[in-house]
């Protein structure tokens, strides 16, 4: 297991000719897409999956690798210019980043980006190239009770600490789970909620309803409440950068990083707490801190970073565990299970190629990133000037055409429409996607692990907690799910003992007083700032 | 906004509550219905999450009902293209699944080509385009090009229908 010849034989497939055309290729759709206003890199990856369909699997998942990073770059560039962040990771960019916009400074952040981004990735992905092989010999070493485990904290996590909602988050948990339940039992081969529907009993296709939930629900979502005075668009020359905003941009690069990397691999990190770590950070270090708010570069630099380095973490759970922790990572893994390939520690060893291959072509795509898009940006901002009704309705029949190519039935076009209406009540209240998509990803897979524990302790409970491991994560999940009552006992206590503590004080207040422009979307990433913060309203 | 409207959103929210208790509801009677004899070698059987996840939803369905009742509420999502300000528009909505739904009832028959221009051409119509023969072309043109590029460049071949031998 050698992780620098493995990866020097990754490099040796992605860049075959016909390989590196498909990074290519990659890169420029998911920048495209991404760039649309309304396509996040999640839907982005879904609605470019059927493109894939025709290629072996390891051209199509290096295709991913450049959807994937493309994707993000190009919601960064949309919130910069646009200031009005569709994902609730590219929040904080938009803060500083808009403004430097504004004040005509627009090819200034958008080159800060897109160098951090490449910095980040860069760092990242090397880190992942690194960690996964750790973490795989870890795994290898465990049982089903410390999967089971593993896979209840993924969910819960997810569940209990991101969105603003508890109740919500568990509510959104249960139906993915009932999604993930029908068709045919995998050990005793019974119908579950089929309803005696001969095309149910092969269960849910993970494609549609990823697509449904996040194509077809957003574009129905938007349809309702469609903007209908033009958005501003700032016009953008060649991104550059002069020597003092280098000399300003590279130390936020690497702090971004190093928040970014380490919560992105995390369970429930998710890129919005590091990005508004970040933000902090960069505002209480910076010899400018009266830009702040006012379109300073590093606000610009450091929570780019920390969003690009959080999604190259994400990767490391995903590759080493088969553990999915955004939906980004989800829509890819259920790529991984169309191909026919098992997700889980064992990856590296039954598909190391391929998946030294995709690591490659991380790196690959990180860099050609760099170089498609300096230039090609003053493109990729005519690209939001698409009248509105071409986009949604562009959603709608690619959504369609990639749903029906999975497996040429009309029927999976009624259950596209019946999940993207589920899609749209969900955006309506408040509903976070994020637990459902993984409910029904991860739900069937839970339901294995559990059975083949109890299978092993012969029916006994007491198998689950037969691991030293699994005893940890529980414990971990009783604190993640106990954590508001003990942030309150925790706040009570000290406030009784210093009145308000300053220091916290003056770091919740940042995002508020410059984000009052940015748009609702921004208290949401405030409300991540404590895990749990105040609990949502109402957790059971 | 008024008190009025924030009392009928309380209530649509209670929807959504309802909606939860009868997917738990479903969930359980269909366990129910499965019959299994106990094996050993399979002691949680097909039943067991089936009961959990029914339970999870009509726990959350009622606490969702009490945190409405209370005055909670959920927080509709934003976006690039979304403006809250204003109400539901049902009527760029209704036409928008309309053309859906007619695409889905002709893709089978009539084919691919037909109905994929049906349900680009209705939906940016429903959207708000007053464009009929700009955006009829650019309709049969995205549905051509995607049934030639689907058949030649991935090798899936969409329903040709109507246009069979045509094409």
């Amino acid at each position: 297991m050698d992780v620098w010849s493995s990866l020097m034989d990754g490099f040796a497939t992605a860049l075959t000719p016909m390989n590196f055309l498909y990074a290519v290729i990659g890169v420029i759709l998911g920048t495209a897409v991404g760039v649309l206003p309304g396509l996040g890199p999640a839907m982005t990856v879904a609605l470019l999956l059927p493109v894939t369909y025709a290629l072996e699997p390891t051209s199509a998942f290096i295709m991913f690798a450049g959807i994937y990073y493309g994707g993000m770059y190009g919601g960064s560039t949309t919130s910069i210019l646009l200031n009005t962040p569709g994902e609730s990771s590219s929040v904080v960019t938009a803060i500083e980043g808009n403004k430097m916009a504004k004040a005509g400074r627009a090819a200034q952040a958008l080159a800060t980006a897109a160098i951090g981004s490449f910095v980040a990735g860069t760092i990242g992905t090397t880190l992942l190239a690194v960690c996964a092989p750790i973490v795989v010999k870890f795994a290898v070493s465990l049982g089903s009770p410390s999967y089971f485990a593993i896979m209840m904290l993924a969910l819960l996590a997810v569940t209990a600490v991101l969105g603003s909602s508890r109740l919500r988050g568990f509510a959104s948990l249960g139906l993915g789970l009932a999604i993930g339940l029908v068709g045919l039992d995998s050990v005793t081969g019974q119908r579950r909620l089929t309803f005696g529907q001969p095309l149910l009993s092969d269960g849910l296709d993970i494609v549609v309803v990823a697509v449904a939930i996040f194509a077809v629900g957003e574009a129905l979502w938007v349809a309702a409440h469609l903007r209908r005075t033009p958005l501003h668009i700032i016009p953008v020359g060649r991104p550059w950068m002069g020597k003092q905003d280098w000399k300003r941009s590279w130390k936020p690069w690497l702090r971004g990083t190093a928040f970014g990397f380490p919560f992105g691999a995390l369970p429930a990190g998710g890129a919005e707490i590091p990005t508004f770590l970040s933000y902090v950070t960069e505002k209480r270090l910076s010899k400018h801190p009266e830009e702040f708010g006012k379109g300073a570069i590093e606000g610009v630099a450091g929570p780019e970073a920390a969003n690009n380095a959080a999604a190259a973490g994400t990767l490391t759970p995903m590759l080493a565990l088969g553990l999915p922790t955004n939906a980004t990572a989800a829509v890819m893994l259920a790529a991984f299970t169309s191909y026919g390939i098992q997700p889980g520690p064992q990856l590296f060893t039954s598909e190391g190629p391929l998946v030294w291959a995709l690591i490659a072509s991380l790196f690959i795509g990180n860099l050609l990133l760099l170089i498609i898009n300096l230039p090609l940006a003053p493109v990729w901002a005519k690209l939001l000037q698409l009248p509105r009704p071409y986009l949604y309705a562009g959603i709608l029949f690619f959504a369609t055409l990639g749903a029906y190519s999975v497996n040429l039935q009309a029927f999976d076009l009624v259950i596209l429409l019946v999940l993207g209406a589920l899609g749209f009540m969900m955006r309506r209240f408040g509903l976070p996607v994020l637990p459902l998509i993984l409910g029904v990803i991860l739900g069937p897979r839970l339901e294995g692990q559990l059975r083949k524990t109890l299978q092993l302790s012969a029916g006994d409970p007491a198998g689950l907690w037969s691991e030293p491991i699994a005893v940890v994560i529980y414990i971990i999940i009783g604190i993640i799910l106990l954590w508001p009552l003990l942030f309150k006992l925790f706040r009570r206590n000290r406030a009784a003992a210093t009145p308000v503590g300053p220091q916290l004080k003056s770091g919740s207040s940042a995002p508020n007083e410059a984000g009052g422009s940015v748009s609702h979307a921004s208290h949401r990433a405030s409300g991540g700032d404590g895990p749990g913060g105040d609990g949502g309203d109402g957790d059971g | 906004m008024s008190s009025l409207t924030t009392g009928l959103k309380g209530r649509a929210e209670l929807g959504v509550a309802l909606l939860l208790g009868a997917a738990g509801a479903l969930v359980l009677w269909d366990a129910i219905g499965l019959v299994t004899p106990y094996s050993k070698s399979d002691p949680v059987g097909p039943k067991t999450v089936p009961y959990i996840v029914g339970a999870l939803l009509i726990i959350c369905a009622v606490l969702l009902a009490i945190n409405v009742l209370r005055g909670g509420k959920g927080e509709a999502e934003g976006g690039e293209d979304v403006e809250l300000g204003h109400p539901a528009d049902w009527k760029t909505v209704l036409p928008l699944a309309g053309a859906f739904i007619l695409n889905i009832l002709l893709i089978d028959w009539a084919g691919w080509v037909i109905s994929g221009t049906v349900l680009f051409w209705g939906s940016v119509l429903a959207l708000g385009s007053r464009h009929y023969v700009r955006d009829g072309i650019i309709s049969v043109a995205l549905s051509l090009l995607t049934f030639y590029g689907f058949y030649l460049g991935l090798g899936i071949a969409l329903p040709a229908g109507l246009l069979e031998g045509v094409l």
